[in-house]
């Protein structure tokens, strides 16, 4: 097996696809990333609370690591946004931070990520109260086959949280803009709804269970236009409420909505022939888009590579 | 176009050409007969029940016990009766108990596990049923006599793998995505097959169900050994042998008097109904679900 990840694969039929789109919309002038990026207000350093801490990580597929020794902080309400080529292990490392890759068979996670402290995959950790307060959001919208209002409060369920069932399932479709187009047809299966509607929808459920960290795998990239502008406007409303992950193919939109950027980057050089993932350059996100510390985020940037 | 190309054959004018052609039409047509033949043979199969079963259905045929030898007007409602008790109770066992295994295999086992209890179960779906029936018949049978929760026993065997196999499938069908949604929402493994995985396949597993009830209503040799002597009564009780159609088809067509073998035609035509019915409506609830669940894909 080669290093490019199993989340990968599963999804590479659409993400070609998706790709190319990206593709078009990153061919626009380096001059628009630039200015984007210098919209981002950057956060004063002393404010920032770290909430994950990465020291060293590995994550290995079957003996290969998909992507190698991460070092980084995640901040507390900022969004934190993950670029970088395909194959490069962004999604890998993104499904370590919520104990998803358990799911797949051989995959291992050397090194320490720690959640407030704690170590996530140490022994006793429950995955289950892991994923509780670290919530996800995948790149296809994977609504349950049940009404609009069952899939919000099935978390809900799951935890417990059923005192005011009807009160949290309408905060949640608010948050996400949704209640309005909704409220109606609650009960409604929530497969009859839009592309862009499922995802949000999928982004209410996750947010009903009042998650404080919310990991997002390319969440518009099987999204039009205007259905991807809307969730890049409310992952900006969320940043208030939540602290966000976003793995993206496609800089416009970490520039948009990004305070801090990692750019990873595949190292090829690696031995026995393998291709390994690794971070490139972690930064606020103006000056990784402006003035990169590293000449291979330049060049990735500035479009002469990736 | 210059003038130098040579003259063009589009028409099979060689004898290898002529002899291919005719190879390839004849390969052609002996593959339409074959499929012919087996639309046919279904076609011949259920004319000829329909034409010597029809004369002799009626009301009574469904309502009243056989009657004596030599006498006319009975029915077959305490095979009626048995077999619908008898699959009742294996498919309550069987049903319950294969789709256990199918979760297991599907979302539990280790792969290689999984290997092995797939392989298991197709050994025991092709184990032939009157093994099966003679093995019932040396649990259950010797020492305490025939009855039909027996011979529901024997049933119930024969439809586990046929219903676990199945469902298995259909489990499987189920998208990845819908899984690892209810795990990021910090859901267990057990909660999401119970909450997610199970009432999206739930079509698919009622036609696994279906299917294997048309085939255990059908079978003689687990019955024969177990529930085969039995009274011209209708009851319901199961601690004694009860009566089946496949059982009553064939003491019936073995009978010297024309009126019981037409009675054995008659029940011929009621089993093949039930089991038309039951595997074409299984088959279109099964395209349904499959359809649903592509609409998730």
């Amino acid at each position: 097996m080669s290093t490019v990840s199993e989340p990968d694969r599963v999804e590479s039929a659409d993400a070609a696809e998706q790709e190319s789109t990206a593709e078009v919309v990153q061919n626009q002038s380096q001059a628009n990333l630039g200015e984007l990026a210098a919209k981002r207000t950057p956060v004063p350093v002393g404010d920032r609370e770290v909430v994950l801490k990465l020291d060293d990580v590995t994550v290995s597929y079957s003996g290969s690591a998909a992507i190698k020794a991460v070092s980084m902080d995640v901040f507390r309400r900022h969004v934190t946004a993950f670029i970088g080529p395909s194959g490069c292990g962004k999604t890998t490392l993104l499904r370590s931070l919520n104990r998803m890759n358990d799911l797949v068979p051989g995959a291992i996670v050397d090194g320490t990520i720690t959640y407030h402290g704690h170590d996530l995959y140490d022994a006793g950790v429950d995955p289950v109260e892991v994923r509780r307060r670290i919530g996800m959001v995948f790149q296809r919208p994977n609504p349950f086959p049940k009404s609009i209002f069952d899939n919000v409060a099935y978390g809900l369920r799951l935890h417990g949280m059923k005192d005011r069932l009807d009160e949290r399932v309408e905060s949640a479709l608010l948050k996400t803009g949704l209640w309005d187009e909704v409220k109606d047809r609650l009960k409604s299966s929530a497969l009859a709804l839009s592309g862009g509607q499922q995802q949000r929808l999928c982004i209410a459920r996750a947010l009903a269970i009042e998650p404080e960290v919310v990991l997002m795998d390319e969440p518009a990239s099987a999204l039009d236009p205007i259905a991807t502008q809307r969730i890049e406007d409310l992952i900006g409303e969320l940043k208030d409420d939540y602290t966000i992950v976003i793995v993206t193919h496609n800089m416009q939109q970490a520039a948009r909505v990004a305070d801090m950027t990692a750019f990873f980057s595949v190292d090829v050089s690696a031995e026995r022939g393998g291709r390994n993932g690794v971070l490139v350059e972690y930064a606020p996100t103006a000056d990784l888009f402006i003035r990169p510390a590293d000449p291979r985020t330049e060049a990735y940037v500035t479009g002469r590579f990736g | 176009m210059s003038a130098a190309t040579p003259p063009l054959h589009l028409r099979s004018s060689t004898g290898r050409a002529r002899r291919r052609r005719l190879v390839g039409r004849g390969m052609e047509l002996l593959a339409t007969l074959a499929s012919v033949l087996a639309v046919a043979l279904l076609a011949i199969v259920v004319a000829s029940v329909i034409k010597e079963g029809a004369p002799a259905l009626s009301w009574d045929f469904f309502t009243k016990a056989p009657a004596p030898f030599g006498q006319t007007n009975g029915g077959i409602a305490n095979s009626i009766v048995g077999t619908a008790l008898m699959t009742a109770m294996a498919t309550a066992m069987a049903l319950p108990a294969g789709v256990l295994i199918a979760i297991y295999n599907v979302e539990f086992a280790p792969p290689r596990v999984a290997e092995m209890v797939r392989l298991v179960l197709n050994v025991l779906a092709g184990v032939p049923t009157i093994v099966i029936g003679i093995f019932v018949y040396g649990l259950l049978v010797v020492g305490s006599g025939q009855s039909a929760a027996a011979a529901s026993v024997a049933l119930a065997i024969l439809m586990l793998p046929l219903i676990a196999r199945a469902t298995e499938e259909v489990l499987a069908l189920v998208p990845a995505s819908l899984r690892e949604a209810g795990l990021a929402l910090g859901g267990t493994r057990a909660r999401t097959v119970v909450r997610i995985i199970l009432p999206t396949a739930v079509g698919g597993i009622v036609t696994s169900a279906i299917v294997a009830v048309a085939r255990a209503a059908g079978e003689t040799a687990p019955v024969l050994f177990t529930s085969s002597i039995v009274a011209n009564l209708v009851s319901t009780d199961v601690h004694s042998a009860l009566g089946s159609i496949p059982l009553s088809i064939y003491v019936n067509s073995e009978s010297p008097s024309v009126h019981d073998q037409q009675q054995a035609w008659a029940a011929a035509l009621v089993l093949l109904v039930f089991v038309l019915v039951l595997s074409i409506g299984g088959r279109l609830l099964s395209l349904r679900t499959r359809r649903q669940i592509e609409r998730m894909r």
